[in-house]
């Protein structure tokens, strides 16, 4: 059975008091009292309404489709656009909202809200289109700011907005550093935004919530104590606020390729039987808010990482009408590969072309590493998809498929501008997969690789990199299986095996 | 370049001297192939790291650069670099790392 991809949902957070209390970058800047970056800081943050008026976001939440974004002069967080919240694939949430959510999601009463704050707040939640009565039930009444006081004072992590101090993170736990109070705001933060991708991916595809079996929830963050720092369980804790009574999960890791290979397992699941309808699911990572601010900063620039990202998929049985991921022909980076980028790309991109006599062209369009470029390029790290079209191109011309003079047109044809967050995991293969859905199913694309990769270095264990890529292509439609033939040819073997094994049964005897 | 790796290549300079060591950079682009070669040869200019006023004239290439092209052998190279080379601007990334090497390189 094929597994198709029935919907797609793109979520960010606009949290720029998150960034500057929690963002890797931040905390590191200020153990330096004298830190240049620190006292400018706050001169680069954007507001909500410069955030969305950014054609990159707008692009991720689905109101304009990436390769759009040529048109649009640069730098493109000077040359806005018209801002809207909402999109076709999800929204961009404003900090004091999230908040509020934050809360919604937190089982262990861990965020302390003010409570004028949650007054307000809860007012403009009542008109969110998604958040509904049982969600504002979980909202609690407020606490006075001393007492927020009185827990900053104990280590909490104070939740500000508009400069004033609303709320906090409490710790979880007196000694066990994975649930101090830092972390805890990271992985509610990491939960509260796959509830809001998860939210919107129920509205876009309209399934009936207890319909979904299984959740697969892939964020650069793990949950868990000092004695499984990885335990888990996000799929499920996320899965219950969205009310999936019917589904259990688990977590998948592999820094940013993490994304592919939950969708791949997703896709093994659901083609073997053993569920119908398995979600994908994301939530934003605070560490890498602001990651390359420094730079930011240097060059006059807005801080652009100022979003968590998130997105969910739902991988369900072949419908008929949905894209197919093709699980005959899996691209991956083996351990015995090589490490050289030459020799990842061969493994992802042409290895699992050549399985099934396609060539490089016959890919109409490639979702790589799909960051913005404009995060990556001040701080050094240049234009990533770009790179990585230019060496699928490469590979195009060293196997004969194109020219060594077709290169820019082919990266022109195939690819896309960058135009997701740095989130780490958000902008590996995944960002395009709504809009290749949608394309595929107006019948304007036929075939699309998602491409995932990590830099499994980082975590010290490996000197290793990771690369795994998936076709999706135009579903034919299902062929009736030939039905009495079929069942007959069937009977037959079972009868000859049956024989054979009476055979060897009687002859050991 | 990474706090982590500066610390080891501190360390390998220590052991092995600093004249017995060859860094060979793999950067995507110029300017990031020009800070790493600096922070090996003059020490890291954003003074965040272990090499922070540690000037140890590393001799450093990058993988792209002719002087180490022409050390491997040609089979080799086109299939683990031959990719890359079509990919990266060599004559900018080789342009900045000669430049510092003659700057700052004491070996």
């Amino acid at each position: 059975m094929n597994p198709v991809i029935k919907g797609c949902s793109y979520i960010l957070v606009h949290v720029p008091n998150i960034m500057v209390e929690g963002g890797t970058t931040q905390i590191l800047e200020k153990e330096n009292k004298n830190s240049e970056y620190i006292q400018k800081l706050n001169d680069h943050i954007r507001s909500y309404e410069e955030c969305i008026a950014y054609a990159p976001n707008q692009a991720y939440i689905g109101n304009i489709y990436p390769d759009e974004l040529y048109n649009i002069p640069k730098p493109w967080y000077q040359n806005l656009v018209s801002p809207k919240r909402f999109g076709e694939f999800g929204e961009i949430m404003p900090e004091d909202e999230f908040y509020a959510l934050m809360q919604i999601s937190d089982v262990f009463d861990l965020v302390l809200l003010e409570k004028k704050f949650v007054e307000e707040v809860k007012e403009k939640l009542k008109n969110h289109p998604l958040i509904n009565e049982k969600d504002l039930a979980k909202l609690k009444e407020g606490v006075s700011l001393e007492e927020i006081e009185k827990q900053i004072d104990n280590k909490a992590v104070p939740l500000r907005f508009k400069g004033k101090i609303v709320g906090c993170v409490k710790k979880a736990h007196d000694k066990d550093v994975t649930l101090s109070s830092h972390v805890m705001m990271e992985n509610l933060a990491t939960k509260a935004s796959a509830v809001l991708a998860f939210k919107y991916l129920l509205k876009n595809t309209g399934i009936n919530v207890e319909e979904i079996e299984y959740i697969l929830e892939c964020s650069e963050e793990a949950c868990g104590d000092m004695n499984q720092r990885g335990g888990g369980n996000f799929a499920k804790a996320i899965g219950e606020v969205v009310g999936c009574s019917n589904a259990t999960g688990a977590d998948v890791r592999g820094f940013c390729a993490g994304p592919s290979h939950a969708l791949l397992s997703a896709a093994a699941l659901v083609s073997a039987g053993v569920f119908k309808n398995v979600v994908v699911v994301a939530g934003g990572a605070t560490a890498k808010l602001g990651m390359n601010g420094r730079d930011h900063v240097k060059k006059g620039m807005p801080l652009l990482e100022d979003v968590l990202g998130g997105f969910a998929v739902l991988v369900s049985a072949n419908d008929g009408i949905n894209p197919l991921i093709r699980l005959d022909s899996i691209g991956r980076h083996t351990i015995g590969a090589g490490a050289s980028p030459q020799a990842v790309m061969h493994a992802v991109v042409v290895e699992p072309l050549e399985r099934l006599g396609l060539r490089i062209t016959d890919v109409d369009k490639y979702s790589v590493e799909m960051q913005n470029p404009e995060i990556t390029e001040p701080a050094g790290a240049g234009d990533v998809p770009k790179a990585n079209y230019k060496m699928i191109a490469a590979l195009g011309v060293k196997r004969g498929d194109i020219d060594k003079s077709q290169m820019e047109e082919f990266i022109l044809k195939h690819g896309m501008p960058g135009f997701a967050p740095t989130q780490g995991h958000i902008p590996s293969g995944i960002p395009i997969l709504g809009y290749a859905r949608k394309k595929i199913l107006k019948g304007e694309l036929k075939r699309v690789m998602s491409i995932g990769k990590g830099s499994l270095f980082l975590a010290r264990m490996t000197n290793l990199f990771d690369g795994i890529s998936m076709i999706i292509e135009a579903n034919p439609g299902i062929k009736e299986e030939k039905g009495p033939e079929e069942k007959e040819i069937r009977g037959m073997i079972a009868k000859v095996l049956r024989d054979f094994a009476e055979h060897l049964i009687n002859s050991e005897v | 370049m990474d706090l982590e790796i500066q610390g080891r290549i501190k360390e390998l300079a220590e052991k092995y001297g600093a004249g017995n060591i060859v860094v060979i950079l793999g950067s995507n682009e110029a300017e990031a192939a020009g800070l790493a070669a600096e922070t090996v040869t003059n020490g890291d200019p954003t003074y965040a790291g272990p090499l922070a006023g540690v000037p140890l004239g590393l001799r450093v290439y990058h993988i792209l650069e002719e002087e180490i092209k022409k050390e491997i052998d040609p089979n080799v190279y086109e299939e683990q670099v031959g990719m890359m080379e079509m990919v990266l601007d060599v004559e900018a990334i080789s342009k900045e790392v000669r430049s510092i090497r003659e700057q700052y390189s004491k070996y």
